[in-house]
């Protein structure tokens, strides 16, 4: 992973990095200069976040670290060395299977090609982490830093707006539903 | 092996007789992509991967004076660095991908690295391999390059005059096709009213949020395997005529894909990745960026479009005299059949008693420009709408009576010659969307303006019948009763893969959890051709519908034959074959299979209709497949202060034939539809003097979830399609009407009509006659 000799960005410095990713501890020793996206998919091997645009616009990178949303492309890794790292896949439950927010998104059609599956969901788990119930048009305007290119963006609308009112209702969202999504 | 010819009612199964197809029922892709365990092009990772990066030429039009790869290559930890000199052929044979007869007509080449010449900003030049993305950065920036500046043309108009600069050595006319039809000057005679305008398209980035990538290696056969983000695993013959190896000793793996929509079309990372792989013997990876996606990669043709309509008092059209414009940029790729999609359709879906159409796409120096949802049938419905609606204001008719009245039905014959052979809902299609419209909403406050407008399009499914098009796929029974399809198709984000299972499902009553489609494989899965022009649903599903027809017709033979009872009385239903007053297990049925050595697989091959290839002059018989019609409908608001527009209600109605799945369908239209938006009002790749100025995604605005209002999806299912069960294809339709529903509404708002794309703020101004002066600058 790391650059040998020495590299214009790097200069051949590494860093020890510990995160905590979807539970999981994990230290890397690798270049100082790597950022959150790239410690993640190279150096730990978490694919989940994508590199879309990797000037923090398009969103397929976001994850949650210590709860709020981040465009990992735009962190160094080292910035936020302890944190607690979630990415889509630690949305599922322990078993594997898809978790709350996650069926909604299966049940409601709001992924196509699913390359910007990963950060538009870690979004919606910001947004249900946030509070009360929110209107359609809410609820794109927090969207909005996540771009999608196949959908059209009204089926992930309905699976966030169908996921907070699970929430509102049971405290347990997608549960309703849980039945009809079929696990992975 | 059925053709066209041979398809039986069949196809058309009865609604009420249909199992699963229909039913909206989630992707069996969903669940892992919703789970984040999807793996794409760039997240495959081998052990001692090395990394490539291309290094693109600085400048659009220049003589190469000198490559130096010294200092690059003294960088530690680079094992590469190429250039052309180094490629085994280092030409990119521009026919059409995937297909063994070449169209002479559209011949062309490129470099795969240009070795004495750059004909556009980004042109690749060299190709660097490293152990480390940082190493790889730090040579490709140390790769030295000199060129020497040559004139240079940038507009296809002034490329086509005597004395351009010269792009190519054979003249900067890439391709031109004419269409003359009927009597067009007694058109003009006869006509009541003639409408005059002049319309332009702008250069649109596919913008898919995976940019191109993939990862190669060499296998224990001694294999180049390509597992790369790509519409056509068949380049695979591309790659090996590049590196002079025989075909069968290339593979191309196209996982999930992360958007297409026509850019990962032509070759992206391959040429290369096989070049650095081949070279090394060492897995390599290679990811383009976003910068050099924008950058780089062929975009939609700008197109100016110039219509002359002649119509009759009450509203029919006589005739239409037509003059198309391109923009092929520096090499040809798909531009001459874009072009030839883009005459074909240009008079839109309405009976035309007479045409005369001169289209003409011309080399410059800008980025190239290729194959692009919609594919040259999109940009003229932005023309063809337009001219619809201003003949309809000068004779005071409802613009969707003027639709529906000259509407094109059955056995009406395209200016090309073609005759329409399916049922045209196109008027259902105004109908369903007029309906659920209700009343234009008033404006919000003073300043404001509301307005509506529709536009109604056809756009073909299926490719060009002169291509000799095919597509094989395999269905087989496991022991257990559980089925395996094996299909070529590359998915590549439209739910192509499912659609399938959903079709083998229906014929073979399969549940769809006991179903596994592999696909992509052009090495393990039967070729089954590009995931392009809307022709997947109609190709790989009609051909794993006749393998699953011939499937069931060797079961149901084995099974009567060891009963004594004729087949014609049984049934497959789920898990059972039934019949006779009794019923039979289905793994009790393989098994008997086995004992009579009938097949538990079959191989179904689909060929598409033939049409007789035309040059130039396009007097053809059938040139497409068939047509899929619709119509779209916009309500929004202008803030007449600034200019900008609030898109209010959006309604996307299209005869999709049948719905195989109709989450799939709403999904292609309330997508394609939204893409048609970003295209009408925000996005244009801006490029001066052959500069490309657009850098990123904080340049290239694409709709966010703010833009757009929700896409209201009106599904119509005639059950006249070509494909299984009567479908018509649907990946490109929907991005044809936006522009001109825009268009309309923004005429209707404000009494004047936008006639350049995109409809940005300062446009809308000039049509409220508001802009007070140039050099006044009104952000969105």
């Amino acid at each position: 992973m790391t650059g040998r000799g020495s590299t214009a960005e790097g200069n051949g410095r590494t860093l020890a990095v510990h995160l905590t990713v979807n539970g999981r501890p994990i230290t890397r020793v690798a270049g100082a200069h790597l950022t959150l996206l790239r410690w993640l998919r190279d150096a730990a091997g978490v694919t989940d976040p994508k590199y879309g645009c990797g000037e923090g616009i398009c969103g397929s990178c976001t994850v949650l670290v210590d709860s709020a949303p981040v465009s990992s492309c735009l962190v160094l890794a080292a910035q936020v060395d302890g944190a607690e790292v979630v990415t889509a896949a630690g949305l599922c439950e322990p078993d594997g299977s898809l978790g709350p927010l996650q069926r909604a998104f299966h049940e409601r059609h709001a992924a196509q090609c699913g390359f910007c599956t990963p950060g538009m969901l870690v979004a919606a788990a910001a947004i249900l982490a946030g509070g009360p119930p929110r209107s359609r048009a809410e609820i794109r305007s927090e969207l909005h830093g996540n771009l999608c290119r196949c959908t059209g963006y009204g089926p992930i609308v309905d699976a966030v707006e169908a996921a907070l009112q699970d929430a509102r209702q049971g405290g347990q969202p997608g549960q309703a539903a849980a039945g009809e999504a079929g696990a992975p | 092996m059925t053709g066209h010819d041979g398809r039986t009612g069949i196809r058309t199964s009865k609604e009420d007789e249909l199992r699963v197809v229909r039913r909206p029922l989630p992707r069996h892709d969903q669940a892992e992509k919703i789970a984040g365990s999807t793996r794409y092009a760039a997240d495959l990772a081998l052990a001692h991967m090395l990394h490539a990066r291309l290094v693109r030429s600085a400048v659009p039009s220049a003589t190469i004076t000198k490559r130096d790869a010294a200092a690059a290559f003294a960088v530690p930890g680079v094992v590469a660095v190429l250039f052309g000199e180094d490629v085994p052929h280092n030409v990119i044979r521009v026919d059409v991908p995937g297909q063994a007869v070449e169209v002479a007509a559209l011949k062309a080449s490129m470099e795969v690295l240009a070795t004495d010449r750059v004909r556009f900003h980004g042109e690749p030049v060299a190709l660097v391999v490293a152990e480390t993305e940082d190493a790889l950065a730090e040579a490709c920036d140390l790769v030295e390059i000199d060129y020497a500046d040559l004139p240079a043309v940038f507009e296809p108009g002034e490329a086509l005059q005597d004395g351009a600069p010269a792009v190519h050595d054979q003249g900067n006319l890439l391709s031109e096709w004419n269409i003359d039809t009927g009597d067009i000057a007694a058109a003009f005679t006869n006509a009541a009213v003639v409408v005059e305008g002049t319309y332009q398209t702008q250069a649109v980035d596919h913008a898919y949020l995976e940019p191109e990538a993939g990862v190669g290696w060499v296998d224990d056969e001694g294999v180049l395997n390509l597992r790369v983000a790509t519409q056509v695993v068949e380049h695979y013959r591309d790659v090996a005529r590049i590196l002079g190896i025989p075909e069968a000793r290339v593979r191309v793996i196209a996982p999930y894909v992360g958007g297409g929509f026509g850019g990962k079309e032509d070759m992206t990372v391959e040429p290369y990745l096989a070049l650095a792989v081949w070279r090394t013997r060492h897995p390599v990876r290679m990811q383009w960026t976003r910068q050099e996606s924008l950058l780089a990669r062929p975009k939609r043709h700008r197109m100016r479009m110039r219509y002359r309509t002649a119509a009759r008092g009450d509203g029919t059209i006589l005739g239409q005299d037509i003059e198309i414009t391109a923009d092929a940029g520096a090499y040809a790729y798909l531009s001459a059949l874009v072009l030839l999609y883009a005459s074909v359709h240009a008079c839109g879906p309405y009976k035309t008693g007479a045409v005369r159409l001169r289209a003409r796409c011309a080399y410059t120096n800008n980025p190239p420009t290729s194959a692009f949802r919609g594919f040259g049938g999109m940009q003229v419905v932005f023309g063809y709408e337009s001219q619809m609606d201003l003949v309809a204001r000068r004779l005071g008719l409802p613009p969707a009576q003027i639709r529906k009245q000259n509407a094109l039905t059955r056995g009406d014959v395209l200016p090309v010659g073609q005759p329409i052979e399916t049922e045209v809902q196109l008027a259902a299609t105004i109908d369903a969307v007029m309906s659920r419209a209700g009343a234009k909403p008033p404006p919000s406050g003073p300043r404001k303006a509301t307005g509506r407008g529709i536009a109604s399009n056809m756009q073909s499914y299926g490719r060009l019948t002169w291509l000799n098009d095919s597509a094989a796929a395999w269905v087989g029974f496991q022991l257990d009763g559980s089925l395996s399809v094996r299909c070529g198709v590359p998915d590549i984000g439209g739910g192509q893969a499912s659609s399938l299972a959903q079709i083998a499902s229906e014929v073979l009553a399969v549940p769809m959890e006991a179903i596994t489609v592999h696909f992509g494989d052009s090495a393990l899965t039967p070729l089954a051709g590009t995931t392009t022009a809307t022709r997947q649903l109609l190709m790989s599903g009609n051909a794993v519908y006749e393998a699953s027809m011939q499937l069931r017709e060797q079961i149901l033979g084995a099974v009567g034959a060891e009963s004594g009872r004729p087949a014609g009385g049984l049934r497959l239903q789920p898990g059972r074959i039934a019949g006779h007053g009794t019923a039979v297990s289905l793994t009790d049925a393989l098994a008997t299979c086995r004992r009579a050595n009938v097949p538990i697989e079959a191989l179904g091959t689909f060929f598409g209709p033939k049409g007789t290839p035309a040059v130039r002059q396009l007097q053809a018989d059938r040139v497409f497949p068939d047509f899929t019609f619709g119509t779209h409908l916009c309500d929004l608001e202008v803030d007449l202060d600034t200019g900008q527009v609030t898109l209010l209600r959006y309604i996307a109605a299209h005869d999709v034939g049948r719905a195989i799945n109709p989450l799939s369908v709403a999904g292609q239209i309330s997508g394609g539809a939204v893409q048609g938006l970003g295209m009408a009002l925000l996005e244009e790749v801006v490029v001066e003097d052959g500069v490309n100025l657009t850098g990123g995604f904080f340049q290239y605005l694409i709709p966010t979830a703010t833009d757009v209002p929700d896409i209201e999806v009106v599904v119509l299912e005639s059950g006249e399609g070509m494909g299984p069960f009567g479908a018509r294809g649907i990946g490109e339709p929907p991005i044809g009407p936006p522009a001109a529903a825009v268009a309309s509404a923004i005429h209707d708002a404000l009494g004047s009509r936008p006639t350049v794309l995109p409809v940005t703020p300062e446009r809308v101004l000039e049509c409220a006659g508001a802009l007070t002066g140039p050099g006044q600058s009104v952000q969105s």
